[in-house]
């Protein structure tokens, strides 16, 4: 077994939640500026250019580049030879979420109870999946996820003979409804198959591929073409104000399901798509 | 975007503001100077109780703006952390009643009801929209920021903002123009659903 503590996860924990929300991503900025180059639309354009500036001042200004810092998301992959000392992960998690939200001037945006909606003061307690997998390591992927991306999110048990043109259809209508809400130009993480509760923890889990990673299997590297296509057939454009560019990428993954069963998840990421990942 | 932006000042003060507020035309750009309120979901839900039970919202409403905003914390020594648009929409069921007050301009992002449209043409008031998620870039056009209202909701506080042009786009004008309908239609490749 190979030790460690609880007080690194919480370190790499804070970090994770200060950068991510500082500094936005070099694959997404590399997505926006492709972007630029094919939109048609003026507006786009401008928006696009926008999006680009922010990224550079809000490092520079060590601020957020979003003021919604979002909920603090966890994926987290266990080794199995790791032994976690000094406390478990959980409150680890939460000690790190709890320092990086106050000390990197984060806005805290979570509710301890939906209904009465009181502040918890501190951005805790974090949404955290926990797998457990060979080796030594513990992963901590991380995505602050913003409430304006993540209340578009759908799912539908779709019956097995809608097929693909069934799924392509759904996921085109969630970006249609959705509109302007999410701030497109989109990721989008989308999830076929599974259970109700795996489709849609597939779908988010989809979106912290980086964003123009190539996508090993060529049939799904063509489904996904043509979600992109379909969507981006939409012409929402950026700040969905009309534009060729509705969404960046479409990440898509393809799980056993039932025979009687073809669920589809979709989980939507806004063009501040913050995200960050830390071995220990 | 076309041509240069059209300059605000706000406060919405007199006949000839008035009248440039409802000139506005959807696809316009503006650049916002002066003062703005901040409100979003919990002060909404307070302001419109507050005028319920007869009293006053808690800013001066004749021909004030509102922007959708809930900040994050300034670092020591700043004036505000970063302050982009949220959804407008959550905010529909509240705003006829803050424009009936005298609220002529409310910035934010995304579509908004057919109430909201309707209430912008009853009262000649505006509805832009910032470019959300650039929320840096909108904080450097903040020059002073206070809490006025509501200290005890945080981020959700009504904090009044003094801005210098501050880059919007017109989306919903008092003639019922509609930038979203329009921008999209320009651009769609499927067919009309």
């Amino acid at each position: 077994m190979r030790e460690v503590t609880a007080a690194a996860v919480m370190a790499a924990a804070a970090r994770l939640c200060v950068e991510a929300n500082l500094r936005l991503g070099e694959d997404v900025l590399a997505a926006l500026e492709e972007a630029r180059k094919r939109e048609e639309s003026p507006t786009g354009r401008e928006i696009l250019a926008q999006l680009v500036e922010n990224a550079r001042i809000a490092w520079e200004d060590q601020v957020p580049v979003c003021q919604d810092t979002g909920y603090a998301v966890f994926f987290v992959e266990l080794g199995q030879e790791v032994q976690l000392v000094g406390g478990t992960l959980e409150e680890a998690i939460n000690a790190g979420v709890r320092r990086g939200y106050t000390e990197g001037y984060l806005r805290k945006s979570i509710v301890g109870d939906p209904l009465e909606r009181m502040n918890t003061g501190d951005n805790t307690p974090a949404v955290i999946h926990v797998r457990s997998v060979p080796g030594d390591r513990l992963r901590l992927r991380f995505m602050a996820k913003g409430a304006g991306s993540e209340n578009m999110s759908r799912l539908a048990m779709l019956k097995p003979s809608a097929g693909w043109a069934g799924v392509k259809e759904f996921v085109r209508q969630a970006v249609r409804e959705a509109g302007s809400n999410p701030c497109p130009p989109l990721v989008l993480g989308v999830a076929v198959g599974g259970d109700f509760e795996q489709c849609a923890l597939a779908a988010k889990e989809a979106l912290l591929r980086k964003v123009g990673e190539p996508q090993p299997e060529p049939r799904v590297a063509g489904l996904e073409r043509e979600l992109l296509e379909a969507v981006n057939d939409l012409g929402l454009g950026p700040g969905g104000l009309g534009g060729r560019v509705t969404a960046l990428a479409v990440h898509l993954a393809l799980l056993p399901t039932h025979i009687a069963a073809l669920p589809v998840g979709v989980a939507f990421a806004c063009h501040a798509y913050r995200h960050g990942e830390a071995i220990l | 975007m076309s041509d240069e932006p059209i300059r605000l000042t706000l406060p919405v003060t007199g006949e000839a503001d008035a009248e440039a507020i409802r000139a506005l035309r959807s696809g316009q750009r503006v650049l916002l100077s002066g003062t703005l309120y901040t409100a979003r979901d919990a002060a909404h839900r307070r302001m419109v109780e507050a005028l319920a039970r007869g009293e006053e919202l808690p800013f001066p409403s004749e021909g004030a703006a509102i922007y959708y905003a809930g900040p994050s914390p300034a670092r020591p020594g700043r004036v505000i952390g970063s302050a982009g648009p949220t959804t407008s929409s959550r905010m529909d069921a509240f705003a006829p009643a803050l424009m009936a007050q005298g609220v002529r301009v409310m910035i934010g992002k995304g579509s908004r009801s057919a109430e909201v449209k309707e209430a912008l043409r009853r009262y000649g008031a505006v509805y832009l929209v910032a470019t959300g998620g650039a929320a840096a870039l909108l904080a450097r056009r903040i020059k002073s920021a206070r809490v006025v209202a509501y200290p005890d909701l945080g981020a959700e506080a009504v904090h009044e903002l003094v801005v210098e042009d501050f880059p919007a786009v017109v989306a919903n004008d008092s003639a019922g123009g509609d930038l979203y309908t329009e921008g999209i239609r320009a651009y769609r490749r499927e067919a009309d659903v």
